[in-house]
């Protein structure tokens, strides 16, 4: 390939472009946002009361990893998102299919999800916090409520979309009616599934965030707080790159294990 | 297969009587079919043409029991049909392979859903897969395949299941025309193995002469029957056939038949 193909490849709208290339721009953008944020530290454009140096935030990270600190606050947090996000998966997945599949369900069902679902899950917190108190379960309750109805919507839109030739092919060949859900719309619908889980394991995170600042007394959100009244601005960064590491995480865990639960819709 | 003492049901496999449908009710109603009538034989191949929209796929759907008729009467191997079932295999126009399932997996879901024995199945599956010549592409998923082959198993899924009758819904429909030649011509030699009663519907008028005893021409809509005509070439048939007088002269006959009666 000479240069001037090679340009017309990197230019083309859709275009696939070499491997290598890829891995070369992922490492890229990392490495630009690193050199503004030591430009804009050593530079002396920022005050370090708002913005630390990089090696600052390594350092502190590192300490806090050494004496176990940092390891004990991120532990509460996963534990609560994992918590939240597969008590709310477990129910709204089957519901979200059986609401896209049976219209009956969907008739009952749409008006009060749909109402819900645009309600702000930060405004229920006051009244979590009254209910359940400032424990785990307020947390976990905070990040079911912010993903459940999201979930349910998503998966019935996908259950709805199931081509209805593939149901009736199923009926001629004798798969009873009641059936249905389980032997055609779940598997139909598992990559779909595998999609809705991963992006709101994202939403859990945020709304976890949300929920630990407000009230609790370990996680990473609660580390920031705490940083932020001390002034401690490299924890804040440290316990953002953390949630931030952790997502790259599980959303990489999400495309593996949907690569092996559905390997046809690849 | 059971002698039934009432021959006089058995003497045809699929009987539509009188077959009504309507879409909607009150001023915006539309008539899909209205009254119509046929009779196809245990183990004849019939095929229906007419225009697109005349009902002949939604005449296809009733006798599948994926849709419910607004009046008559349709009969099965002499039992009426109010639901959808196995007896009554269908390959639709659409892909409908599941696509979570291997070429295998899929052939296989019938017989597995009547729970036969695994040895049993394998043995179907491995028969059919060979009479439409994809024993090699057992373990790929129907997204690796090309159209033509995805019709192929979805032919060898219905026939694995043993209907008693197929119904075909312009399998070929969406196919080019070289690949259309082809699968005419494999599904004539698997009909020959098998000698299932076939229903099949098509806007093609040369594949339906080219693969039916008998063809019913069907009108615009409502949809009527307007004429039923046997095809008198012999089997086993080629495409060479297409390009006969005979084969001519009837296609004329249907062309002409469909050009005064084709509704709007």
């Amino acid at each position: 390939m000479n240069d001037r193909t090679f340009f017309k490849s990197l230019t083309t709208p859709y275009q696939a472009i070499p491997h290598g290339v890829v891995v070369f721009l992922g490492i890229a953008v990392w490495v630009a946002v690193l050199a503004v944020w030591f430009a804009l530290t050593f530079g002396g454009f920022v005050k370090p009361m708002f913005l630390p140096k990089p090696n600052e935030v390594l350092n502190t990270a590192l300490a806090l990893a050494a004496d176990g600190t940092l390891w004990e606050h991120t532990y509460a947090s996963v534990q609560v998102v994992i918590i939240g996000f597969v008590l709310s998966s477990i129910v709204a997945v089957p519901l979200g299919l059986t609401m896209g599949t049976y219209r009956v369900v969907q008739a009952f069902l749409d008006p009060l999800v749909n109402f819900i679902r645009y309600l702000p899950v930060t405004s229920f917190v006051p009244l979590f916090i009254l209910w359940i108190g400032i424990g785990i379960e307020q947390r976990v309750s905070v990040i079911i409520f912010g993903i459940f109805f999201q979930q349910v919507v998503m998966i019935a839109d996908a259950a709805r979309s199931v081509p209805r030739d593939l149901v009736n092919a199923a009926y001629t060949l004798g798969t009873r009616r009641r059936d249905t859900v389980w032997h055609i719309v779940f598997p139909a619908t598992l990559p779909n599934i595998f999609d809705v889980l991963r992006v709101t394991m994202g939403w859990a995170w945020t709304y976890l965030v949300v929920a630990e600042l407000v009230a609790a007394r370990s996680g990473l959100g609660y580390i920031s707080l705490k940083a932020m009244r001390g002034f401690q601005v490299d924890v804040i960064f440290m316990a953002i790159a953390m949630i931030g590491i952790l997502g790259l995480l599980t959303d990489q865990i999400f495309r593996v294990l949907r690569r092996v639960a559905a390997p046809w819709a690849n | 297969m059971l002698n039934n003492p009432n021959t006089a049901t058995r003497s045809s496999d699929i009987s539509v009587e009188k077959v009504a449908l309507r879409y909607g009710t009150g001023e915006g109603a539309v008539l899909a079919l209205d009254g119509l009538s046929l009779n196809v034989k245990k183990e004849e191949f019939c095929v229906i043409v007419g225009p697109s929209g005349c009902g002949k796929s939604s005449l296809l759907y009733l006798i599948a029991g994926l849709e419910g008729r607004t009046g008559g009467m349709i009969k099965v191997g002499g039992r009426p049909v109010s639901d959808a079932g196995a007896d009554r295999g269908m390959v639709f126009q659409a892909y409908t392979l599941f696509p979570w399932l291997t070429v295998r997996q899929n052939v296989e879901y019938g017989p597995r859903r009547k729970g036969m024995p695994a040895a049993e199945r394998n043995r179907i599956v491995d028969h059919y897969l060979t009479e439409i010549g994809l024993a090699a592409f057992g373990s790929h998923y129907p997204s690796q395949l090309s159209g033509g082959m995805k019709q192929r198993v979805a032919i060898a899924r219905a026939l694995a299941n043993d209907p008693e009758v197929l119904l075909m819904d312009e399998p070929f429909g969406a196919l080019d025309s070289q690949t259309r030649h082809a699968m005419q011509q494999l599904l004539l030699s698997v009909w020959e193995h098998s000698k299932k009663t076939v229903l099949f519907v098509t806007h093609d008028i040369d594949e339906a002469i080219l693969l039916a005893d008998r063809v019913f021409v069907m009108s615009g809509r409502p949809g009527q029957i307007l004429a039923d005509l046997t095809v008198p070439f012999e089997r086993p048939r080629d495409m060479d056939l297409v390009m006969e007088p005979d084969f001519i002269a009837m296609k004329r006959e249907i062309l002409g038949l469909l050009k005064n009666n084709g509704g709007h």
